[in-house]
C-alpha cells in the first residue's frame, strides 16, 4: 500500500470553489467529504435532496438542464465543476438516459464556457472501451470506444464521454479533464459492478472468466481530487490495483456463481435470482476491459491505497452487514 | 486437487520465473501460475517423452530483458509453439516464460480462450507485443502465421511469406531477435488435405487432414535450434524497404538453422534413440 492520499496537506493557495453536479449520489457525497477535508468550498446541484449535507455545503435541488442551474453558475462563479450527474444503471429508459447523460453534459459544458469556469472534470467510465475478442487487454486513452457497437445500450455514455472530450478543442480556455474510471467497489455499494454482484446469484458465461478491473470507491474519489488539484487537462484512464478474474472476484466477495452456456444465459438473465443485465453486457462476461492508468499516475503522482483484496473485503463486509440489518428489520 | 497434478520440477521452475505473481498466483496480464503449472507438467511429458525434443543453442536466449523469438511455423496443429515454450522453460537457466501470439478467432472459443490468456498467449495485436516487450518478457512470434501451419506436406520446410510487423515492434522496443528453427513439426502432422467444411464449422482458417485422418501430431522426434541474437537499430518508423531487408536477414538465419537442424535430426534418426 502507498501513502494515504488524505495525508497530503492541501495547499491553501489553491483552495477552490467547486461545483459538483449530481452531488446527492453516494460517490459524489464521498467526493464532497474529501474535497472539504482538502479545504475547498463546495456547492452542489442535484434533482434529489441531500438531507444531512454538511452545513458548509450549499445544495441546489434542480436539474442541470434547467434554468435555475444556470443561475447557480451565475451566482457562485465556481472555479471547478465536477460533472457527476450521469446515470449508469439501466432501470431508466433509453430516452431518459440520453436526456440525462448527453443533454445534461452538454448543458454543463456550455455553462462552464459561458461563466468562466477554469476546469471541468467529467467523471466517465472505462466500459466505453467495450469488451471484444480482438481488443487489447490494456486500453490506453487513445483506444477507440468499441462499446458503441459491442454494447449499444451504452451509446449515450460513449457519446457523453466523447462530447466532454470535444470541449478540449471547442473551449480551449477551459481545462477539460475526462476521467475514465474503472468499476468502483467498496462501502457505498453503488455502481455498475456493485449492483451486478449484489444479486443473489451472479451469472458467468460457461467457459469464460474475464479479468475485471475495479478500484475502491474512496481511491476513485481521491483520484478525482488529484485531478482537480493538478489542473489536469486531457483524457485519462483511472485504475487502482491490477485486475482479477471474475471467478476470484465472486469468490472473495462471497457471491454464488452460476456458470451457464451463453445461449441459456441470455434467456435466464433477471430470472432465478440472477443479476439483470442488458444483453449488450454479455461480452463483458467473456472478454476483459482493462485500462492502462500510467498517464494519470505520471501526471498526478496519485497511487491507490486499497489493494484488490481490501477493496473486495470492504464490499463484502458492507454487503453482509446490510443483509444482517435487513434480516433484523424483517424479524422485528 | 489439480495442484497435486503439478510436478515438483515445474513448481520449482515456476518459482524461479521473474514474473511477478499476486496472492492468487496471477500477474497483471492475467497469467496464472496454477494454469502454467498444469500446462508445463503436461508439456514436459510431451517434450521429453512424446516428441523427445533436443534443444540446441538455448544459451542464445538472454537471461533477462526482452527478446523476440522468431521461428518457422509447421504442422497443422502447431506443436512447435508448445515445444519452444517448453524448451525455454525446462532447458534455459534461469527458466523463462515465452509468450505467444495466438489467432484472434480462438478468443471466442469457450474454455480455450481463458486458457490461452492464463498461459500468457494473447491475440496477435501490436499492443500486446509492445506491452510484453516493455515488461522485459520473451515474445514468441511465427511471422508466417496460419499460412505456415496451413501448408501441405509437399511444401514442408519451405517458409511462406513473412509478415513484417514483428520487425517494426522489435525496433520500437529495442528488443533483440533470436531466430529459431523447429524441426519435426512437418513430420508430426503432415497435412495432405484441407477440409474446408470442417474449418468453416470450427470458424478456423483451415482444418488439416493427415494420412492418419485424425489431426493429432504423431510421436516423432523433434529438434529446436536457437540462433545467435540479432540486433537491429532504428525506431520502427523506417520505410518498408529497410524493414524488408531486416526481415530477409532474419528469414535467412532461420533457413540456415533449418538446414542444420534437418541434417542433425536425420543423423540422430539414423543413430537411433539416445
Amino acid at each position: 500500500m502507498s501513502r494515504p492520499f488524505d495525508s497530503i496537506a492541501p495547499d491553501p493557495i489553491h483552495k477552490r470553489r467547486i461545483l459538483i453536479t449530481g452531488i446527492s449520489g453516494a460517490h459524489a457525497r464521498l467526493l464532497t467529504m474529501q474535497l472539504l477535508k482538502h479545504g475547498h468550498e463546495i456547492i452542489g446541484i442535484d434533482r434529489r435532496p441531500w438531507p444531512k449535507a454538511p452545513k458548509t455545503v450549499t445544495v441546489y435541488q434542480t436539474d442541470v438542464r434547467k434554468r435555475p442551474a444556470a443561475d447557480v453558475f451565475r451566482k457562485h462563479r465556481p472555479h471547478v465543476v465536477v460533472h457527476m450527474a450521469t446515470v449508469t444503471h439501466f432501470t431508466r429508459s433509453r430516452e431518459e438516459r440520453y436526456r440525462i447523460n448527453l443533454m445534461g453534459t452538454r448543458a454543463v459544458f456550455e455553462h462552464c464556457h459561458h461563466y468562466g469556469v477554469e476546469q471541468a472534470v467529467f467523471v466517465g467510465r472505462h466500459t466505453i472501451y467495450g469488451a471484444a475478442p480482438d481488443a487489447p487487454i490494456y486500453r490506453s486513452e487513445e483506444e477507440v470506444p468499441l462499446a458503441v457497437s459491442t454494447f449499444p445500450e451504452l451509446a449515450d455514455t460513449v457519446a457523453a464521454d466523447l462530447y466532454a472530450g470535444s470541449a478540449l478543442w471547442r473551449y480551449p480556455e477551459l481545462k477539460t479533464c475526462v476521467l475514465r474510471l474503472v468499476y468502483m467497489l467498496g462501502s457505498t455499494l453503488r455502481g455498475t459492478l456493485s449492483s451486478f454482484l449484489a444479486a443473489p446469484r451472479v451469472p458467468m458465461v460457461l467457459g469464460f472468466d474475464p479479468l475485471y478491473h475495479f478500484m475502491h470507491d474512496r481511491d476513485a474519489m481521491h483520484a478525482i481530487v488529484a485531478a482537480i488539484e493538478h489542473d489536469l487537462n486531457g483524457v485519462y484512464n483511472v485504475a487502482g490495483p491490477p485486475p482479477v478474474p471474475l471467478s476470484i472476484l465472486c469468490k472473495e466477495t462471497g457471491r454464488t456463481v452460476v456458470p451457464l452456456p451463453e445461449g441459456l444465459l441470455r434467456r435466464s438473465l433477471g430470472h432465478f435470482g440472477l443479476s439483470e443485465i442488458p444483453e449488450g453486457a454479455i461480452p463483458h462476461l467473456k472478454h476483459p476491459v482493462v485500462v492502462d492508468c500510467n498517464k494519470f499516475k505520471r501526471d498526478t503522482g496519485w497511487e491507490h491505497v486499497h489493494d484488490e483484496l481490501s477493496t473486495m473485503s470492504s464490499f463484502r463486509g458492507e454487503l453482509e452487514m446490510r443483509a444482517r440489518e435487513g434480516r433484523a428489520r424483517a424479524a422485528r | 486437487m489439480l495442484d497435486r497434478a503439478m510436478s515438483q520440477e515445474v513448481r520449482e521452475r515456476l518459482d524461479a520465473l521473474d514474473t511477478p505473481f499476486s496472492r492468487w498466483g496471477m500477474d497483471e496480464l492475467g497469467v496464472s501460475k496454477k494454469h502454467l503449472g498444469l500446462f508445463f507438467t503436461f508439456l514436459g511429458a510431451m517434450y521429453r517423452h512424446y516428441f523427445r525434443v533436443r534443444s540446441v543453442g538455448i544459451q542464445n536466449i538472454p537471461n533477462t530483458g526482452p527478446a523476440m523469438l522468431i521461428a518457422n511455423h509447421s504442422g497443422g496443429i502447431p506443436a512447435d509453439a508448445g515445444m519452444i515454450m517448453a524448451s525455454v522453460f525446462f532447458d534455459h537457466e534461469p527458466p523463462r516464460l515465452a509468450h505467444g501470439m495466438v489467432e484472434k478467432f480462438a478468443q471466442n472459443w469457450p474454455f480455450v480462450s481463458p486458457w490461452f490468456s492464463r498461459l500468457g498467449q494473447f491475440p496477435g495485436l501490436p499492443e500486446h507485443a509492445v506491452r510484453l516487450l516493455e515488461s522485459d518478457r520473451l515474445l514468441l512470434v511465427f511471422p508466417e502465421g496460419a499460412r505456415g501451419t496451413g501448408k501441405l506436406f509437399k511444401d514442408r520446410y519451405q517458409m511462406v511469406r513473412f509478415g513484417t510487423g514483428f520487425m517494426r515492434i522489435a525496433l520500437q522496443c529495442g528488443a533483440p531477435i533470436v531466430p529459431i528453427a523447429f524441426i519435426g513439426g512437418e513430420e508430426a502432422l503432415p497435412t495432405i488435405y484441407h477440409a474446408k467444411t470442417l474449418a468453416k464449422i470450427a470458424n478456423a482458417p483451415y482444418w488439416p487432414v493427415p494420412p492418419h485422418l485424425v489431426p493429432v501430431p504423431l510421436p516423432v522426434r523433434c529438434e529446436v535450434h536457437f540462433g545467435e541474437p540479432m540486433y537491429f537499430h532504428g525506431s520502427g518508423d523506417e520505410p518498408d524497404e529497410i524493414i524488408d531487408a531486416h526481415v530477409a536477414k532474419v528469414r535467412g538465419s532461420i533457413e540456415k538453422l533449418i538446414e542444420v537442424g534437418r541434417e542433425s535430426r536425420a543423423k540422430s534418426m539414423i543413430g537411433g534413440p539416445k
